[in-house]
């Protein structure tokens, strides 16, 4: 072959060959399943509230329950199907990060409840907790520093 | 024994085995594809009564091995050497079904270009007398291949428009020095090649730099022209690869445009199928190949095919790591009789 490229070049060459994603019908999906979730989160909340409960314990009911859906929809094999029109929709949502721990769960159950659910069910959702107990930690340091 | 090279990279066989037998199974998303007439076996189940996607990866190959061997008329004791080779890591499908096969049995690994690999692994081997019948096939299952190499199936992530879709199936053709054709004539091993693609959906990017290079080198160093070939098909570079192949080839001097489609975009129906780039996968061009190709050469819409079956060379770890895609593409000419151009 005589064309030789750098990955550069190659990269350059290859851009107007490659389809765009779908930016605007993208963000409308996110927007509306992303807002729909809300709608039930917020819900959840106002029926809680009705009922007497503290702010404390309807923002931990409505965590709740919202993660139970997540769950259970993953479950029933609808969430991936959601999440493939929503995209970031139903990934950002509360419910998407139970996704992403039932999903593998679910996903691995065939190598055993030790090395199979209990090793891989945290494959996704670990990086985020690493990373945002981490940096709860450093704001907590911060605020503690400067925001007395 | 130089008379059978041709040149750096091409083989001619000089005494071309016959291609005796094709076998191929698909999932039930194949069968409901473009070319789902053509396959020999549709599974309504892609879990095909087993309790692991592994397993059924491991007995769709074994089923496609067993059904070429009985099309062939010869029992697996007369079978030499089972050529195989998967994406499962540690070739596992290949080996757990050359388990219960009992066929002396080579492994081999070239990702999605297994399919012509093991041909030119097995014709070589025929060619050199070593043996007079040989089988050579591949698997893969999208199961199986997304929860090794992407995410699990029920996590709700959007795929990239230039994603493609592992096919779920495999194809086994046997091999035997004698009989009436379609014949193995020619065969060009390729280079690992690297232009620095590292996102693993862009698979069709990352090997059509590969493909084009077995392409040229088998035209030059036969002396064919494109349009010798009634067909020439990659493997699995989809509809983005297809059109970089293309364009890459034109730059080479050689207009494909007449004979030239994949695989990946044949199996599927992007449209309807929601299979964004298209098919790839050990499996795809093995499905399409024992499938369609053989069923049509046999009917005599095509007398000359270069099979160029297209390999990403990548893992999990290395893509990790952020290392770029290695790409393999092996050409295969088959053909009806013998004895056409050099």
């Amino acid at each position: 072959m005589k064309t030789n490229m750098s990955s550069k070049q190659y990269e350059e060459y290859i851009k107007d060959k490659l389809p765009k994603p779908k930016t605007l019908k993208n963000c409308i999906a996110a927007f509306i399943v992303g807002g729909l979730i809300c709608d039930v989160a917020q819900f959840i909340s106002n029926t809680a509230k009705g009922y007497g409960y503290n702010q404390e314990a309807v923002s931990s009911i409505t965590a709740t329950t919202m993660v139970f859906l997540g769950a259970f929809f993953t479950g029933l094999g609808v969430y991936d199907r959601i999440g493939r029109f929503a995209g970031a929709g139903s990934i950002v949502p509360i419910t998407g990060f139970a996704n992403s721990i039932v999903a593998p769960a679910m996903e691995f159950k065939r190598e055993g409840f030790v090395f199979g659910v209990g090793a891989k069910m945290f494959v996704l959702a670990g990086p985020v907790l690493v990373y945002g107990i981490s940096a709860s930690i450093l704001i907590g340091i911060i605020h503690y520093l400067f925001g007395m | 024994m130089a008379g059978k090279r041709l040149g750096k990279q091409t083989l001619k066989l000089s005494s071309p085995p016959s291609m005796i037998a094709n076998a191929s199974i698909v999932g039930p998303k194949e069968g409901q594809g473009p070319l789902a007439r053509y396959f020999d076996q549709v599974l309504k189940d892609d879990y095909f009564g087993e309790d692991s996607w592994e397993k059924a990866e491991s007995k769709m190959l074994r089923e496609a091995v067993k059904n070429a061997i009985k099309i062939s008329g010869r029992g697996n004791t007369n079978i030499n050497f089972m050529f195989a080779g998967d994406l499962l890591n540690q070739i596992v499908s290949s080996s757990f079904a050359a388990r219960e096969l009992q066929i002396p049995f080579v492994g081999l690994y070239g990702a999605c270009s297994t399919m012509a690999e093991s041909i030119c692994m097995g014709s070589m081997l025929i060619d050199g007398g070593f043996g007079e019948a040989v089988v050579c096939a591949t698997s893969s299952h999208f199961s199986s291949a997304e929860r090794q190499y992407r995410f699990p199936l029920e996590q709700g992530v959007q795929r990239p428009p230039f994603a493609q879709w592992t096919v779920t199936g495999a194809g086994a053709a046997v091999l035997a020095e004698a009989g009436s054709g379609p014949y193995i004539t020619h065969l060009t091993i390729g280079k690992v090649l690297d232009f620095g693609i590292k996102d693993a959906n862009n698979m069709g990017a990352a090997m059509a730099p590969a493909a084009v290079d077995t392409i040229t080198a088998h035209l030059s160093e036969t002396g064919r022209s494109p349009d010798y070939y009634d067909l020439i098909v990659t493997g699995d570079l989809g509809n983005i690869g297809k059109t970089i192949t293309l364009d890459m080839m034109k730059k080479e001097g050689y207009d494909l445009k007449k004979v030239y489609d994949d695989c990946g975009s044949m199996i599927f129906d992007g449209e309807k199928q929601d299979t964004h780039a298209g098919g790839s996968g050990c499996g795809c061009s093995a499905v399409v190949l024992n499938g369609y190709i053989a069923k049509e050469m046999k009917k005599g819409k095509f007398n000359k095919v270069l099979l160029v079956a297209t390999g990403a060379l990548l893992s999990p770890t290395t893509s990790w790591q952020g290392e770029s895609i290695p790409s393999i593409a092996h050409a295969v000419a088959i053909e009806k009789t013998i004895g056409g151009g050099t």
